[in-house]
């Protein structure tokens, strides 16, 4: 079965003062109908992107997206399509959902006219028809007296609530693929878990794809059917949850589960952090890219070329050149030291 | 190198103050409360309300423990921090240091007060000045308390920089060519230069990279077991917390609901905000996010101006009864576990058990 969406060679950079940031290099992945990808990632490290890329969202300039990046959303290259083809794709076929709900949604505008939009344009109701959708919309995601709210403003709706707003509108059109970038990060945690629910019941009665950008891999866990990691522009470990989690092969992504501290870990034993900071994303290494903050690097061979996202086990892939799993020991090797040297200034990375 | 013991009482030797042992009560928090006027009109302001932010809160703070602070925003856990520093003068109720009332203080009493009380702020973007050097941001709090000057300043800015982990040659950089975990060593370091007792760490991780926030949360740990520090730690992420703190307490609208021991807070928590917020906090691991039950809380939190009478978490507690329109006191139910509820011994048994939730 053909995915529903494949992404290609997908590349894409910035043009700065500073040089050219390579805020996404190569990045290829699937997804199927009605699956749920996670894509972890920590900032500035191309996630969001991508998505963006995906929804034809980025202004160009300043972004350049290499000619040979395609993104197959049911058969057709979404870059190449026009402006106005694309605009029947977007917010129908495809919606996305944005971190900050306060920020993404009109503040003149009440949330009955910002609903009803996009029903109106892309299924072609009249006011009515629309309004009644409307409602039910917001009734489906757990908003009180629907009816009544439809007139009100997005500052009379909580941070939840506006959230709710948002996916309400989201999903209007009845989309194939849902993009939720960082959905909950601006959320308190029992509004996390609120809304984290409403999506996975979402996702079942209506089977839409979802793909959730995220930093923060306790949030993928439990919703995810796969997931990719990514770092410095690059998908380094893609796997099932389970296994993932069970065994990470990728030395970032081993060292991403040991640095955080978990609630169901009773001991208050040190955390292991990553030494160093991320690459700057004009300048990046030669090698592989966490090679300079690598526990188990072998500088020689890890400098001289990119590792390729290589199987390690069925449906387990990980960028990196030796067989590395938890229980590998860590070499004596000291890790390179946390004082930073004149490299490590960096200019602030987008997203 | 000088032992612990003998650095901190060297210190308070030079401060002139009594010595108090590792263990002993440093900060007395009673009944503090900070309620922010709202107005109305332009020229004749007229209190309409209050934003009740912190509503009597009390607590103690042991010297050399770390005290985990957390709730969901707005809260009042960074309000709390906040007035116990006098950064807002509380309206009403007291915060001793050492037995001395820093509410009654003013003027230039308490500005000699503020070297033991540090804070390191959440945002290391918006609390270091653009335009100041970092040495000039570290070696400014010397100054200001006569400490060091000239050559002297210079030498223990550099130190500074070398204990947090940062290349002292970098004394004449601005802050923005730092990212931002190096920003919060800074921070920590500006925090450090006058020897304080007691730091307020307010979420000084959240604005941070998952990676990186693990290597600001050792170096707070080894600077406490070095200078004898004792933490007023706030976040609202309460895996971290746990990591950190020797003993937890929760907020909820302005006040502590819970306060008991980290190993107890977590294993047999009493109230059900602490119970569902537990349960809602996910778990990298999919095997354990599978099996577990979630307590999911229906609504928001209320507005602090008005907040529900009684307890104010009854609006969106699954085990509410008429009873929780009356205030519950704050009592002593096991040893060290203090709760705010009627039906505390309740909620331990019927609300989901801790072992369904969180593992």
């Amino acid at each position: 079965m053909e995915p529903l969406l494949k992404v290609n060679n997908l590349k894409v950079a910035f043009k700065t003062d500073g040089g050219l940031v390579k805020a996404v290099n190569d990045v290829n992945f699937y997804l199927n109908e009605g699956e749920t990808l996670g894509i972890v990632g920590e900032s500035g490290s191309g996630k969001s992107v991508t998505s963006m890329a995906i929804m034809r969202l980025l202004p160009t300039p300043p972004a350049v997206i290499d000619s040979n990046s395609q993104v197959i959303f049911k058969g057709q290259n979404l870059l190449k399509l026009k402006d106005d083809q694309m605009r029947k794709i977007r917010g129908k076929e495809i919606a996305m959902i944005f971190q900050d709900p306060m920020t993404s949604l009109n503040p003149v505008l009440t949330i009955g006219k910002q609903i009803t939009e996009s029903l109106k344009l892309h299924m072609h109701l009249d006011d009515r028809a629309a309004s009644r959708r409307a409602i039910e919309l917001l009734k489906l995601v757990g908003i009180p007296s629907a009816d009544k709210r439809l007139g009100d403003y997005p500052h009379q709706f909580s941070g939840g609530m506006r959230q709710r707003v948002m996916i309400a509108m989201a999903i209007s059109c009845d989309p194939k693929l849902l993009i939720a970038d960082e959905p909950t990060t601006a959320l308190d945690v029992t509004i996390q878990a609120q809304i984290l629910e409403l999506l996975k019941r979402l996702r079942q009665e209506l089977g839409t794809a979802i793909m959730l950008i995220t930093h923060d891999l306790g949030v993928v866990a439990g919703m995810c059917d796969r997931i990719q990691v990514m770092y410095a522009g690059k998908i380094v470990e893609t796997a099932s949850a389970k296994p993932l989690y069970a065994n990470p092969r990728m030395p970032y992504t081993i060292g991403l589960l040991n640095s955080i501290p978990r609630l169901d870990s009773e001991g208050q034993d040190r955390l292991i952090p990553i030494q160093g900071l991320p690459p700057d994303m004009i300048t990046l290494p030669p090698g592989c890219p966490f090679e300079p903050r690598c526990a188990y690097r072998q500088p020689v061979v890890c400098q001289a070329k990119v590792p390729e996202l290589r199987e390690v086990e069925e449906g387990h892939r990980a960028a990196c050149l030796f067989d590395i799993t938890k229980e590998t020991p860590i070499p004596e090797v000291p890790a390179p030291e946390v004082v930073a040297t004149a490299n490590d200034v960096r200019i602030s990375p987008a997203g | 190198m000088e032992s612990k013991e003998h650095r901190t009482e060297r210190m308070n030797a030079e401060k002139g103050q009594a010595n108090i042992g590792k263990g002993d009560v440093l900060m007395e928090i009673e009944d503090l409360q900070m309620h922010f006027p709202i107005t109305e009109g332009i020229i004749f302001q007229r209190k309409v309300g209050a934003v009740k932010a912190v509503d009597g809160v009390s607590f103690n703070i042991r010297r050399g423990e770390t005290l985990g602070l957390v709730g969901e925003s707005g809260c009042g856990k960074s309000t709390t921090g906040r007035a116990i520093l006098q950064l807002y003068r509380p309206t009403g109720g007291h915060v001793r240091y050492k037995g001395r009332d820093l509410v009654e203080m003013k003027g230039e009493e308490l500005r000699k007060m503020r070297r033991n009380l540090q804070i390191i702020f959440q945002d290391p973007y918006a609390s270091l000045n653009p335009r100041m050097t970092v040495g000039n941001i570290i070696g400014e709090p010397l100054e200001v308390h006569g400490l060091a000057k000239g050559k002297a300043k210079q030498d223990r800015v550099r130190d500074l920089l070398r204990v947090v982990g940062l290349n002292p040659n970098y004394v004449n950089r601005y802050p923005h060519e730092f990212s931002g975990g190096q920003r919060q060593r800074i921070g920590i370091a500006r925090a450090l230069a006058v020897e304080p007792d007691f730091i307020v760490a307010d979420e000084p991780i959240s604005a941070l990279d998952v990676s990186i926030q693990a290597q600001v949360v050792n170096l707070l740990e080894d600077l406490q077991t070095e200078f004898g520090l004792t933490y007023l730690f706030i976040a609202h992420d309460l895996s971290v917390v746990r990591h950190i703190s020797d003993r937890i307490a929760v907020m909820y609208l302005g006040k502590v609901v819970e306060l008991a021991d980290r190993h107890e807070l977590y294993t047999a928590p009493m109230h059900p905000y602490t119970k569902a917020l537990l349960s809602a906090i996910p778990v990298p691991d999919p095997l354990i996010e599978e099996k577990r039950k979630r307590i999911i809380l229906e609504g928001d939190v209320p507005s602090p101006i008005n907040p529900p009478s009684g307890c104010h978490f009854r609006t969106r507690c699954p085990l509410a009864q008429e009873i929780c329109k009356t205030e519950p006191a704050f009592i002593e139910h096991r040893p060290h576990h203090f709760t705010a509820c009627h039906f505390a011994e309740k909620a331990l048994e019927v609300l989901p058990q801790p072992e369904e939730t969180v593992a």
